[in-house]
């Protein structure tokens, strides 16, 4: 039945790439390159225009240090970190579900036929299969590239993530480990993808020791943080935010280069509020950050965290013992989310700097809803309402 | 009857269609056998005006009559065997005729590691280590499919394997090191005990959930296709855990991506209390192999040739065609489950008796042995001695070795140290200052 409904998602995402324009200008306001591709392939034609993008993707200053760059949206950076990757290392494979032609979002385009079908791989369908696979190419010495097709469908493989790859090198007092492996994932909302194609899964992950979890925000960090995982000696799960695998577009690098995991970035300096985020979540909070300052004269600290674990407690705690004030923001639901970790860290640490209750603006504790989506996500007014509490309170 | 009849022509049918295939299959792969994955992603010549099904899923006949494909339980697979139950080799072209030298170590080897059971079963039954699962009937299945091997393939298995590790050569002291989590312990002293491991030996360390290294065995095995290097990966699971959805995830994986890989089951008739008529209803786990296109095999587990030409075969065959093969072995958990277990209540004594008495692997390669003159009353007398000795001492020194440095709870979460977990370590450590009274430091490394 899963196999069903992601033959459905395939379909949509095939039609994209015909449609959608992947080498559109940065400025290009792709937010709605899916939801209008998407209306194309609807299966009934809909008067009615899809609610606009939730969150507007703005590239960064093009990175000088590691040579010639080339505009990339993110999943063609994926693809290049993959490229890269096997080119660098002859052990390393890529496999899962439909990775052989490209892959249902196009990561894997064209290094099947550039690295050999032993390298670029299907596999059977199958999670438990992929991560166990995976974890049994790493313990053998590979580096094993394994993707999930949506992060909603890592649950089959959580025992082998929880109770095998977490735990290999620990239980074994380091004779064995699977740290070459890493597992790739779309992750989060996309506008319509409902129950099982918008999951933002982190929290789950974050509660077993033994394993990092990271969340880029667009090409360039996606590139760096995916190679740095696939390059790190633990098992790593990779989250890809789907819905800027083609509205992200900026400047790459061509060549390999890293971004160091478990190291938050402040992507704007400010001194009354830190908010945090990850995923696209942070061009929400960028938003948020400017609506602040033009309507409240609210200068905000915008931190992306990127490694959710281990996480960067001294960055965080450091912007917050500045500011005083916290708002941490995700899509995934709040209870058990991962903004509670970080507000208790905060809390603990900086208590006397703490002018406000540290705010956590989340999904709803709902399954995650197809025509409420508007509703659901905790959009910019949502966090714009909570900045604007914080400075009041 | 006739319905019998029926139904066992059938699976035959099914079967040998199945080795027909199977064959076919190995021909062309001797031509390239390097890498056929996604063999499917090449497109099929497609001939619409063939009258033949034209599905891509199967390749078979249409048949114009209803019949549906019966199981075959009643008349399965049948059980391989080389000696009988007085050790006689039954069929001299099977007979493997290893060398006295290689035949004595199988019996020492046996018998030291039911030895090396019977004192650490005590030892928990006193409290003297928290947990302990014995081998008592598989340790032929252990032994003839350790010695099939090469030292440097890899071995994944499961909490009842630790005959492999002993025919490898893994110290007495470490086995007990392990169980009594000394500073010994290879795995610093973080895993129940019979959890071993040994990288020397190629022998990945054991976790308590079940199948988990099924699939795992798999992608290594793919790895080992890769390297090249002439190397195989045994799996070795019981027929309970193959009822897991990761057993098969692997056996799946091990056939369409073509691994060199044998798994080994173990079917002892029990998983825990579950006898299996509650565990499965077809033939065994054999009869499921070919369903995933694998070659696959039943041997008498209490033959240590059957199951040492077995795996040999095997072996030979998944380096040279790069395919997985399935041994189920048949054997009988003569212990109980575990220590924590109490197997009377679910199941005869008589039972248990029959297969300690009159047929166990350990008294049949005995018997082979008699008859050549290799051994006798004497020497078994002088080896029982012997192994005693050399387990009681191992474990004395176990007992006495002290329990590893605290700060090793910490270590290997992840290759470097996170700083909130050093963070965690020095407060353990600010505490244990404060209140260490309470707390057993003095048995620990410091």
């Amino acid at each position: 039945m899963a196999a069903a409904v992601r033959l459905l998602l395939r379909a949509g995402s095939a039609c994209k790439s015909s449609v959608a324009n992947v080498h559109r200008g940065a400025g290009g306001g792709l937010g709605n390159a899916a939801p209008s591709a998407s209306s194309v392939c609807a299966p009934h034609t809909s008067t009615q225009r899809r609610h606009a993008a939730h969150f507007t993707f703005q590239p960064e200053p093009v990175p000088s240090q590691y040579g010639p760059t080339q505009k990339m949206n993110l999943f063609q950076s994926v693809t290049s970190a993959l490229d890269n990757t096997l080119a660098s290392d002859p052990t390393a494979v890529i496999f899962g579900e439909d990775v052989a032609f490209g892959g249902v979002f196009r990561c894997t385009v064209g290094l099947r036929d550039k690295y050999g079908k032993d390298r670029v791989f299907n596999t059977p369908l199958c999670e438990q299969g992929i991560v166990g696979f995976g974890i049994g190419l790493a313990v053998a010495g590979a580096t094993a590239i394994a993707e999930i097709q949506f992060a909603d469908y890592i649950f089959p493989a959580f025992d082998q993530i929880v109770n095998e790859a977490a735990k290999y090198r620990y239980r074994s007092g380091n004779l064995f480990d699977c740290g070459n492996l890493t597992i790739r994932a779309p992750w989060g909302c996309v506008g319509h993808g409902a129950l099982y194609h918008s999951q933002s899964p982190e929290a789950f992950f974050a509660h077993c020791p033994g394993i990092k979890i990271v969340i880029p925000r667009s090409p360039v960090q996606a590139k760096g943080l995916l190679l740095s995982c696939i390059i790190d000696k633990n098992p790593c799960i990779f989250f890809e935010p789907k819905i800027l695998y083609r509205a992200a577009v900026e400047q790459v690098p061509m060549e390999s280069y890293q971004i160091p995991l478990s190291q938050a970035e402040v992507l704007q300096e400010g001194s009354d509020i830190t908010l945090l985020a990850w995923g696209t979540q942070v061009h929400v909070m960028r938003e948020v950050a400017a609506m602040a300052q033009e309507k409240l004269g609210v200068s905000c600290e915008v931190i992306d965290l990127r490694t959710i674990q281990p996480w960067d407690i001294e960055t965080v705690c450091k912007s917050v013992v500045k500011t005083g004030r916290l708002l941490v923001s995700h899509e995934a639901p709040v209870t058990g989310g991962f903004a509670a970790e970080i507000s208790s860290t905060v809390q603990e640490e900086c208590f006397l700097n703490l002018e406000a209750p540290i705010t956590r603006v989340c999904g709803y504790d709902t399954p995650f809803p197809h025509i409420f989506e508007p509703f659901y996500i905790p959009d910019k007014w949502k966090c714009f309402d909570a900045v604007k509490r914080m400075i009041n309170y | 009857m006739a319905a019998i009849g029926g139904f066992r022509r059938l699976c035959t049918v099914g079967l040998s269609a199945v080795c027909r295939n199977r064959a076919r299959n190995a021909l062309s792969i001797s031509q390239y056998r390097s890498f056929r994955v996604n063999g499917a992603l090449q497109q099929q010549p497609f001939d619409s005006l063939a009258e033949k099904p034209q599905f891509p899923g199967a390749s078979a006949e249409f048949v114009d009559h209803l019949e549906f494909i019966q199981p075959n339980v009643i008349s399965g697979i049948p059980v391989y065997r080389v000696m009988d139950r007085q050790g006689q080799i039954i069929n001299p072209s099977e007979d493997p005729q290893l060398p006295k030298e290689m035949v004595l170590n199988f019996y020492q080897k046996m018998t030291l590691l039911n030895t090396m059971d019977r004192i650490l079963y005590e030892s928990q039954r006193q409290g003297r280590i928290s947990f302990y699962m014995t081998n008592y009937g598989e340790e032929g299945t252990h032994v003839g499919s350790a010695a099939a091997l090469d030292p440097e393939d890899l071995v994944f298995g499961q909490y009842r394997e630790a005959g492999v590790l002993m025919f490898r050569g893994f110290p007495l002291d470490l086995f007990m090191a392990q169980c009594y989590a000394n500073v010994d312990d290879l795995g610093k002293g973080r895993q129940m005990p019979v959890h071993y491991g040994s990288k020397d030996l190629n022998f990945v360390t054991i976790s308590s959930p079940l199948a988990t290294q099924i699939p795992q065995a798999a992608g290594a095995a793919y790895a080992i296709k890769r390297e090249n290097t002439n190397r195989v990966v045994i799996c070795y699971f019981g027929e309970g855990a193959a009822s897991e959805g990761d057993a098969h995830a692997g056996f799946n994986f091990a056939a369409t991506l073509e691994c060199p890989l044998i798994f080994f089951c173990r079917n002892n008739g029990y998983a825990i209390s579950t006898p299996t008529d509650e565990q499965y209803r077809g033939d065994g786990i054999a009869a499921r192999g070919p369903g995933y296109g694998m070659l696959s095999i039943r041997v008498d587990g209490n033959d240590v040739f059957a199951v040492y030409n077995a795996t040999k075969e095997a072996r030979r065959r998944a380096i040279a065609e790069n395919q997985p093969f399935l041994i189920e072995a048949m054997t009988y958990r003569i212990g109980h489950h575990s220590t924590s277990d109490d197997s009377s209540a679910y199941r005869s004594v008589d039972e248990v008796n029959y297969w300690d008495k009159q047929d166990h692997p350990i008294s049949r390669l005995r018997h082979y042995m008699t008859a050549r003159g290799w051994w006798g009353e004497e020497e078994e007398r002088a080896w029982r001695k012997q192994s005693r000795k050399l387990v009681m001492e191992a474990f004395e020194r176990a007992e006495k070795r002290q329990k590893p440095h605290p700060d090793l709870l910490f270590s290997d979460v992840y290759l470097e140290m996170p700083p909130s977990l050093e963070k965690q370590k020095e407060s353990m450590w600010r505490h244990l200052q404060q209140y260490r009274e309470h707390y057993p430091l003095d048995h620990y490394e410091k």
